[in-house]
């Protein structure tokens, strides 16, 4: 199996500049809001749009490439795509809507293990219409995967089916996926999701791709700041970048912090103003009863505002003492919260890691 | 019951359904598939014949095919045959005139399909000509017998451009509504009512046939 490698601009319907790249057997969330153009991304490596220029690599062989006007059709490039809407084929049933998307030197008999694959054996006979959004999303998977594709292509897959069979289809993809080689393109809006899912984001807003890299990576340190919007960012703040004693610190409101990420240009500078962020997991609480040396760093005090508990995760919104009122949220687990008896008004406090505050340029 | 004039009739609305049917369906992929900015103005002269006075369109007809006229001088050139006034002519009048009722439908189903149904096909490996083979047509049969009924059913019972382009040649041109006509001319009330009874029951029979395949066409994409 060979990646995928896209690099593609579009002016017409919708205005695209898109760079993304996903290796074989790796699973890359697209993620951005509803027209941000992840759908048409997905119909320009399909083949079923035209970009306006660029190149498109896939299945080792160049797709598209406008400089040598080149440009192979869906059927050439062997692509699986799974629709929104799933889009089975109302007159066949399941069986027949597999084995038409198998090559004709193909057994008969890969539809019954494509089935068995996606848990849908002993639906053979049944048409799309008698199939639940679930068992549709199931057939329209096996359909995709049927071609043996050089690339498999997710289009929202999971919108159309309620919560409950969502999480069961997430499971079931989960596990399917250690069995796929090509490389998978997930597109979604739903974070969540991508992060359960993928090994790789790439997040895209009004048609322009702003970062790829590692779920992590992108959720925790975002390049800048459309990024760490568009991954819904919860700590984000504006600080000052200082230099003391040969070492970057973060000024914040009457706090300096400790940081270890690098400055963000190798050019030196004495001051920068700077976005910076935080995940509320990375957030440490300090104990009352057995103080920790991590205490030490970067530790503020906060009054507790709010506390949501949801799946056994208790999100704090605390005030941070000289901070003229801004607040943070940190997550902690339940049973932290019962056994350290926080209560609301109550001052705690906390460290913010050093290696866990993300700077980002004012600068876009 | 003058049964030559239905022999006729019946001859004329089977072959005129036939040939409209490959044409119908090649017309109506054209106009759902074609980026043609043109492809509006196309439509609307596929659908004339609906709103044109059969009347006129029988005199346009019958001034294309006289001799005198180049398009009319050459097919008598090429073939040795005059189309006016004979059942060949009948027969290309009653295509042309019937056109709307096989294309509008077949048009309306096409539409009905949602692209990504002929995209996902695509993705399958599916050459765009197999995709219309295997996935719109399964889709659209019963339009297809609709525009197959509505268009023996419109030459069946066609009237004005029958008789501009046939005239009322027994066994030849001479099919049952203008046989009704006659019957009427001669008073002879009994035979009229009898062929006026042969056609309202077909076409009783058939406008039947067409609203219960559109309802089962419509429950297919429900």
């Amino acid at each position: 199996m060979h990646p995928l490698r896209v690099n593609i601009t579009l002016n017409n319907p919708t205005q695209l500049d898109v760079e993304l790249s996903c290796e074989p057997g790796q699973m890359l969330a697209l993620v951005g809001p509803s027209g941000s153009g992840k759908s048409t991304t997905l119909r320009c490596i399909a083949g079923l749009q035209k970009p306006s220029s660029g190149v498109i690599e896939g299945g080792g062989q160049c797709w598209f490439d406008s400089q040598q006007r080149l440009a192979l059709s869906p059927q050439q490039r062997r692509v699986g795509i799974v629709f929104q809407d799933y889009a089975l084929f109302p007159h066949l049933n399941v069986a027949d809507n597999v084995r038409l998307a198998l090559d004709s030197h193909m057994d008969a008999s890969v539809v019954e293990q494509l089935l068995v694959q996606v848990h849908l054996s002993g639906l053979a006979s049944r048409y799309p219409a008698q199939l639940s959004g679930g068992q549709q999303q199931r057939v329209a998977l096996a359909r995709a995967l049927a071609r043996n594709p050089n690339v498999l292509l997710l289009d929202e897959p999971f919108s159309a089916v309620d919560k409950v069979t969502r999480r069961k289809l997430y499971l079931e993809l989960h596990a399917l996926r250690q069995q796929l080689a090509m490389p998978v393109i997930l597109v979604t809006h739903d974070l969540d999701e991508a992060a359960m899912l993928a090994d790789q984001m790439c997040v895209i807003h009004q048609g322009i791709t702003l970062q790829q890299g590692t779920i992590d990576e992108v959720m925790q340190r975002p390049k800048n700041l459309s990024v760490a919007r568009q991954v819904d960012v919860r700590n984000l703040f504006e600080g000052t970048l200082v230099q003391t004693d040969n070492a970057y610190k973060l000024r914040w409101h009457n706090h300096l912090f400790e940081l270890v990420q690098a400055p963000l240009s190798a050019r030196a500078c004495i001051e920068a103003e700077v976005y910076w962020t935080i995940a509320p997991a990375k957030i440490l609480l300090h104990q009352q009863r057995r103080p920790s040396k991590g205490d030490q760093e970067n530790a503020v005090n906060a009054v507790v505002d709010q506390m949501i508990t949801m799946r056994g995760i208790a999100t704090l919104l605390v005030t941070v003492e000289g901070s003229l009122g801004q607040q943070l949220q940190l997550d902690v687990p339940e049973h932290v919260l019962h056994r350290n008896q926080i209560t609301l008004g109550q001052t705690i406090g906390v460290s913010l890691l050093a290696q866990a505050i993300h700077i980002m340029p004012r600068t876009a | 019951m003058d049964w030559q004039a239905f022999q006729v009739s019946f001859k004329l609305a089977t072959l005129t359904s036939l040939c409209l049917l490959p044409i119908g369906l090649l017309t109506a992929r054209w106009l759902n598939h074609s980026q043609y900015r043109g492809r509006h103005f196309v439509e609307a002269l596929t659908a004339l014949p609906l709103v044109l006075p059969p009347t006129v369109l029988g005199y346009f007809l019958l001034t294309l095919m006289d001799t005198q006229h180049p398009l009319g001088g050459f097919i008598v050139q090429t073939t040795g045959q005059h189309l006016a006034f004979s059942f060949s002519g009948l027969l290309v009048a009653s295509v042309i005139s019937s056109l709307p009722f096989a294309v509008q439908p077949l048009l309306r189903a096409m539409e009905h399909i949602p692209n990504n149904i002929r995209e996902a096909a695509w993705c399958c490996g599916l050459s765009p000509w197999h995709t219309f083979m295997r996935i719109e047509v399964p889709l659209i049969w019963p339009s297809m017998l609709t525009a197959w009924i509505l268009t023996f059913c419109h030459t069946l019972g066609e009237f004005g451009v029958v008789l501009m382009i046939g005239g009322n040649i027994a066994g030849e041109t001479r099919t049952l509504s203008v046989a009704i006509y006659d019957s009427v001319l001669a008073f002879e009330r009994d035979q009229a009512l009898n062929m006026s009874l042969v056609l309202l029951t077909i076409s009783l029979i058939t406008v039947s046939c067409v609203y219960s395949l559109n309802r089962r066409n419509y429950r297919m994409f429900r």
